[in-house]
Order: C-alpha cells, then structure tokens, then sequence
C-alpha cells in the first residue's frame, strides 16, 4: 500500500494524481483516499460524533469523489476544500436527519477540542497526546473559531454573527489562531 | 496590497476553510497560481488543517478503502452487462446457413411429393383416356351401324311386316324390314322386354297354308344391342313372322305359348 510521505502531505497539493483520479484511475484514487481519508473522517466525526455513522459518510464522500471527481477545477479552489465542502455538507445532512435525531437524541454538539479530549485511543499517524497538550495552549477564543470556521464550514458572516465581532476580526483572528497551531507543528 | 499584507490578511485562511464566497475564491485561486510565496503560504494552513483533522479522528479508516472499492466496482458492473450482448450476433451467417438447409430440405419434400402425386394422377389419367378411347371406338363403331342401317333403310326397297303383341305380352310391337333380294331380315326389338336367364327370343318365317314355321335365327345378346336392330338371313318365301321365347340355343318348333309377336307380309302389290 502507498504510504504518503509527511513532506508531501505538508506542502503541496497531488496534482498529478487529482488528474489520473479525473481519468478514473483507481489506483489515483486509492492514493487520494490514504492522503486524504483520516483528516476527512476526523472532520466529519466532529460533526455527527458517532463512529459508525461516520464510516457511513466518510464511504459515501469518497464515492461521491470519484463519481464527480470531473468536476473539481483548481480555478476554483483547493482540491481538499472541494473535499472539506462535500464532507461537512454530507455530515451536516446527516446531523439534520429524521432518522439520526431518533437515534441520537442525546447529540449535543460539541467542539473538537472536547472529543480530543475524550480521545482514549490515538491515530497512529500523529501524536495526539502533544497536539491534545498544545491545543490546550490556545486562547479559548481561537478553539470557538477554528471549530466554527473549519469544522462546522461556517462562513465569514456567519462566524462573525455567532462570535458577535465583525467581518474583518474573524479574518484576522483565525489568521492568529491557526498561526498558533502551525508554530506548534513546526516545534514537533 | 502587497504579497506579504495580502498573506497576513487572514483571507487565505478563510480560503482554504471554504469560508469565502465562490468569487472570491477563483480570484484566490488566480493568485495562487501566479505568486509561488500565496502557493507556499497555503498548502502550510492546509496542512495544518489537515493535522488537526487527523488528531480528531477517531481512528484511520483505512480498511473502509476496501469496501468503498467494492461499491464502485458494483456500480462500474451494470455498464459492461449491456455492451457483452452484442456480441450474439457473431452466429448470423451460421443460422442463416441452418435455414437455408432447412427451407432446401422442405422445399426437396415438397417436390417429391408433388412429383409422385403428379405421377399418380398421370397414371389415372392414362387409364381413363384409354377408357374413352375405347368408348370412342364404341361410339364410333355403334354410329357405323347406325349409319350402315340407315343406308340400308334408303337405299333397298323393304318390305316393311309389323308384328303385333299377342296375348303373354299385348302392348309389344315389332317392325320386321325384309329386305328380299339380299334375303336379309332386320328386327327392330326395341319393344320386346329383356329375356329372363336361360332364355332367349326366335325369329320365325311361317307359311300360311299348311302353317310350318321354319327358325331363321336368334335375338343373341339380346340386352347388350343398344340398337336392338337385329340382322338375320332369310331366303324363305315368308307369308307371316313370329317370335317366341325359347330356352337358350333355341327350339327346332315354336313354343306357341310363349309367342310374343306375330305379323303377316302383306300381299304385294
């Protein structure tokens, strides 16, 4: 099996494989999946909070990724955020169903720091236990924003409405706050 | 702006977020394509993102792979099914060839069939036109006679001796011609009813004084004569003429109770 290298996840974008898996190329899409596939499920575990549930979706966004791989274009965007949208959106479907409102009538939302927090076991790609300990480090502020802004796929306005400051801070302060997190990448 | 406010803004952030509106990202996206520092600055938010993704995560769903792969190859399956049945129609030549024989075979039956109830026919068809030609040849021969009497009856001067129905058969009536220079005697027996078996009519020339019958033939084949125009010599000098039933091959004497016609010759004039 293909293993991703952590310098090419951290720097640039597959471009030559987001081409093969367009030309339906299963063995550009296997790869796409190993780049891609765990921080997408994590993505959409912190929304539906439920493992199998988000096995579920996790499956149908990669179907989804391949039965319309045609029509991302880089014109518009970055390949993982074309990515992002279709996972939220799948699981923020998911969250707003009939049958999922019946059987999780307890889902209270939660932030991803608390189920960091609630993590027993860890992937075995990253040291969540040192990421756990430097989140923590972040302001309080920062962990509502990141959460609204990536996890919850808020825009702009929206974020700006719920934290109650305007357009231009929610700019500027997730641009802090993720510069946070990236420092503490670099350290590790 | 310049590049470096143009990083610190915080846009590319929101961009790599999906935050901002679709506009707003294709003009990111411009940039991004033609300043390597906005590139660069990216792909580090993005993998930053992605890091913190995976630190949520609950596992890798690595083994979800398989399973995914197996549902697109369930969805690619219904494509093919309809391009293999085409190629049915490889076969045509052969089941053309099959029903070229089988029509040959048919049509070969037919023929036969057809030729021996010709053959058949043809056969019957031969015997019933010797049939007719036999009936032809009978007409033709019946009408020779009809023809040779008829010239006998123009030609010669007959002596034309009615004979009357005596008592066994009252309503009977025979014309004898006598034809006396040939001694030739025809009978018309038309009237005379069929002989029973056994039994056949004779002709009698008589002489009046003293009466002495003298047998001048027999109606042979009586029944098979369709003329019943019989054809009998007599060189007597007869003064009257009878016939009577006699058994078969005749009697030397008239049977006088079974004396059927009897008719004088008429004094000539």
């Amino acid at each position: 099996m293909y293993i991703f290298n952590q310098r090419e996840l951290n720097y640039m974008q597959p471009d030559a494989l987001i081409l093969e898996l367009q030309s339906k190329n299963l063995k550009a899409f296997e790869q796409i999946y190993n780049l891609y596939s765990e921080n997408i499920f994590g993505v959409i575990f912190a929304i539906v909070q439920h493992e199998k549930i988000s096995e579920e979706i996790l499956q149908d966004v990669f179907i989804k990724v391949w039965n319309n791989a045609e029509k991302y274009s880089p014109t518009k965007g970055r390949f993982f955020t074309w990515l992002l949208n279709i996972a939220r959106n799948a699981a923020i479907d998911e969250i707003r169903s009939k049958s999922f409102k019946k059987s999780n009538q307890n889902y209270n939302a939660s932030f991803y720091v608390d189920i960091l927090e609630e993590k027993s076991s860890f992937s075995s790609k990253i040291d969540a236990i040192g990421i756990k300990k430097y989140i923590n480090t972040l302001k309080p502020f920062c962990k509502k924003i990141i959460d609204l802004l990536y996890f919850k796929g808020f825009t702009q306005k929206e974020a700006s409405e719920k934290l109650e400051i305007p357009l231009g801070t929610v700019k500027t302060q997730n641009r802090n706050c993720l510069n946070s997190l990236r420092e503490i990448l670099i350290e590790k | 702006m310049n590049l470096n406010e143009y990083i610190e803004s915080g846009l590319l952030e929101l961009y790599v977020c999906g935050a901002l509106s679709p506009e707003e990202s294709i003009e990111i996206s411009k940039k991004l394509h033609e300043h390597p520092e906005i590139k660069s600055e990216v792909e580090q938010i993005e993998s930053a993102l992605q890091y913190l993704g995976t630190a949520v995560a609950p596992y890798n769903p690595e083994e979800l792979l398989d399973s995914i792969k197996q549902k697109l190859k369930n969805m690619d399956h219904s494509i093919p099914v309809i391009v293999a049945k085409p190629k049915r129609t490889t076969n045509w030549t052969a089941y053309i060839g099959w029903a070229a024989c089988i029509i040959l075979a048919i049509g070969l039956l037919a023929l036969f069939q057809k030729n021996h109830s010709l053959r058949t026919e043809l056969r019957a068809v031969a015997i019933k036109n010797v049939q007719i030609e036999q009936e032809i040849e009978n007409v033709r021969k019946s009408s020779e006679k009809t023809k040779q009497l008829l010239g006998i009856l123009r030609d010669y001067d007959l002596t034309r001796v009615p004979l009357k129905g005596q008592k066994i058969a009252p309503d009977v009536f025979v014309n004898i011609l006598w034809d006396q220079k040939e001694n030739r005697a025809f009978i018309d027996a038309k009237d005379l009813p069929e002989p029973p078996p056994g039994k056949v009519y004779q002709v009698w020339s008589l002489t009046l004084d003293p009466l002495t019958p003298t047998s001048i033939g027999l109606l042979d084949q009586f029944e098979e004569d369709e003329n019943k125009i019989f054809v009998l010599n007599n060189p007597n000098n007869s003064e009257a003429f009878g016939i009577t039933l006699e058994p078969a091959g005749g009697s030397t004497s008239p049977t006088m109770e079974q004396l059927y016609v009897l008719g004088a010759v008429e004094a000539k004039s």
